[in-house]
């Protein structure tokens, strides 16, 4: 090998390693820069508000009142709701997809409950708003005041089906796809051997299931979970367009609402005051900080969760 | 002397009791799981047929390429070159990341970074608005460039991703036998392992390019005044764009834009559907191919 090749070499190695390392740097620069500008952007609203802005309800931009208590109140109840609803429908598609379903099957469904993932929020929101809404309003939402109007929270049904409830609907179909492609992942990995065991001992396939798929699998379907909670509670168009953009507490889930993430979709571009963008920034620094935390916890378990360990044992 | 029950050799043979209640209780399961993919699938259904039915009547060659109030032309030329500027910003480091993970990083190190991804992957899309509203457009103007970062970012993690998946298949014989030759690192990384991998890295790109063409909530900040008649290409002003239009439109309640939106709508899914589907199934079969 020539000296010149040689040198060119120890030159090409370095390089490649030192763009490569670069880029692996930009992608954390990205999150350090993403948290500076956000908490930059609301440094106004926060030295004016204090830690007050995430309980005070008032919003009022004409009068440069602002706090998110509302909003947070909103954005919990929109993704409670969405998990509570979504998350044991998409568990249940995790186990119809490695258990129940013929290959054939498997492989057409599999493939199509991520498709949902794939719809544009924008699309599955103006879906919401022309067929969704007046569908719920019409139908559901008088059929669960009437079976169910003893609780505060099916309340009357109300005029135009914009309203907390077809929020979450939607939100439902958003976290669907993520914790199902997740939980079938897992299920799949569950050792045979261990359900042929239970199978061999009389379990049904629902005790197998019970006995053995779900608790080796618990801690990585609860992480599932975060992770639709986190896309979830981060959605800000669809919802913007479905839930009639309410400032109010409400008990009804058939009122109207608001969410952090909707908020800012909705008054960023019209909005007047600086106070009134940085108040939109500082919803945004506890959007970041809810989210971030319910993915570093989803994270956290994950990677705790090792069914390696689980077969060894 | 007890006499021990002797089975009934002429029994039928189904269950019984407890078993039979077992059973039932199965069975219910089953039919629940069945139930929820039903639901799911139908869901997807439903609101494909609502796109598609509503939106195949706004599209001929006119909506296509004409401007407003005929056609949405500047609008899908705007997604266009975003997403086109997100790629080539968000292509090579997704690459390089991955090339990094593979290739370079120690386990605690692609431990770190593997975390950074999935919180980057995490990240809210109307976060990223603020953020680059804040970076770019705040006291200066609007462009589809700094959309384009937004989904840039959108793409990266999920580039780097799925390249990783890829060049993790690149048979290790290929490796062993460019070693062998004497070949510097770098080179059979360039020479080798890269163009193995490729396919499998531009199928991940295309699957990246279709969940970013939809993105919305960073347009709204980023690029969102524009003027609906007018084919841009300079990404340096605010660009017309297809999902910012279909939000607008949508918000305005008026009959005749709700049937373009469908129309953009039908447009945007399509290219979504076909992108992802036909990327899916060609990953699947660069893998087997690289996995036999």
């Amino acid at each position: 090998m020539s000296p010149l090749r040689r040198r060119l070499d120890l030159v090409g190695d370095r390089a490649l390693f030192g763009v490569c390392l670069s880029a692996a740097l930009i992608a954390a620069a990205i999150i350090v820069l993403v948290g500076y500008q956000i908490v930059d952007g609301a440094s106004a609203a926060i030295s004016r508000f204090g830690f007050a802005f995430v309980y005070e309800t008032t919003w009022q931009p004409n009068f440069g009142e602002f706090g998110a208590g509302s909003l947070l109140f909103g954005t919990a109840v929109t993704s409670a709701f969405a998990l509570v609803l979504g998350a044991p429908i998409a568990i249940a598609i995790g186990l119809f997809l490695t258990l129940l379903a013929p290959v054939g099957v498997r492989g057409v469904v599999g493939p199509l409950v991520e498709l949902l993932a794939a719809i544009p929020s924008v699309i599955l929101g103006f879906w919401g708003l022309l067929v969704l809404a007046p569908f719920v309003q019409a139908k559901v939402e008088p059929f669960l005041n009437g079976a169910l109007g003893f609780l505060p929270i099916f309340g009357s049904p109300e005029t135009t089906g914009l309203s907390v409830f077809t929020a979450s609907l939607i939100l439902t179909l958003m976290v669907i796809p993520i914790i199902a492609s997740i939980s079938r992942d897992l299920f799949q990995s569950v050792p045979p051997e261990l359900q042929d065991g239970a199978s061999a001992l009389g379990a049904t396939r629902w005790e197998v299931v019970r006995g053995v798929v779900l608790p080796t699998t618990s801690s990585g379907v609860v992480a599932a979970c975060l992770l639709g909670l986190g896309r979830a509670l981060g959605e800000a168009i669809a919802v913007s367009q479905v839930i009639g953009a309410g400032s109010e507490l409400q008990s009804s889930l058939f009122r109207s609402g608001d969410t952090l993430a909707s908020r800012i979709a909705l008054q960023f571009p019209g909005a007047l005051t600086e106070l009134h963008k940085a108040s939109l920034f500082y919803c945004g620094v506890i959007l970041l900080v809810i989210g971030l935390a319910s993915n570093l916890i989803a994270q956290a378990i994950g990677r705790r969760f090792s069914y390696q360990g689980v077969a060894a044992r | 002397m007890s006499e021990t029950a002797v089975p009934d050799p002429a029994a039928p043979l189904t269950p019984s009791g407890n078993l039979r209640r077992r059973q039932l209780v199965s069975r219910a399961t089953e039919l629940a799981a069945t139930a929820a993919a039903v639901v799911a699938v139908g869901a997807l259904a439903i609101v494909i047929y609502t796109v598609v039915a509503r939106g195949a009547k706004a599209i001929d060659l006119d909506f296509i390429f004409t401007g407003y109030p005929t056609g949405v032309g500047p609008m899908l030329l705007g997604t266009l070159v975003i997403a086109l500027v997100a790629t080539v910003m968000a292509m090579p480091v997704g690459v390089l990341i991955a090339l990094y993970l593979t290739e370079y990083s120690g386990a605690r190190g692609s431990g770190v970074l593997r975390l950074t991804l999935d919180l980057l992957n995490g990240l809210p899309s109307i976060i990223l608005g603020l953020f680059v509203f804040a970076l770019l457009v705040d006291h200066k103007q609007q462009s589809g460039f700094a959309g384009a970062v937004a989904l840039a970012i959108i793409e990266l993690p999920l580039i780097a991703r799925g390249s990783q998946e890829v060049l993790l298949l690149v048979p290790r014989g290929l490796r062993e036998a460019s070693d062998a030759l004497g070949i510097a690192r770098w080179r059979s990384v360039l020479t080798v392992v890269l163009p193995t991998a490729l396919g499998g890295i531009v199928t991940a790109t295309v699957l990246a390019v279709a969940r970013a063409a939809g993105e919305t909530a960073p347009l709204i900040l980023a690029s969102s005044v524009f003027d609906p008649k007018h084919f841009s290409v300079n990404p340096f002003e605010s660009m017309p764009n297809v999902p910012v239009w279909i939000y607008k439109l949508s918000e305005e309640g008026n009959p005749e834009g709700f049937t373009e939106a469908w129309g953009m709508s039908l447009l945007l899914v399509s290219f979504i559907l076909f992108a992802s589907l036909g990327a899916r199934a060609l990953l699947a079969r660069s893998k087997r191919k690289l996995s036999s």
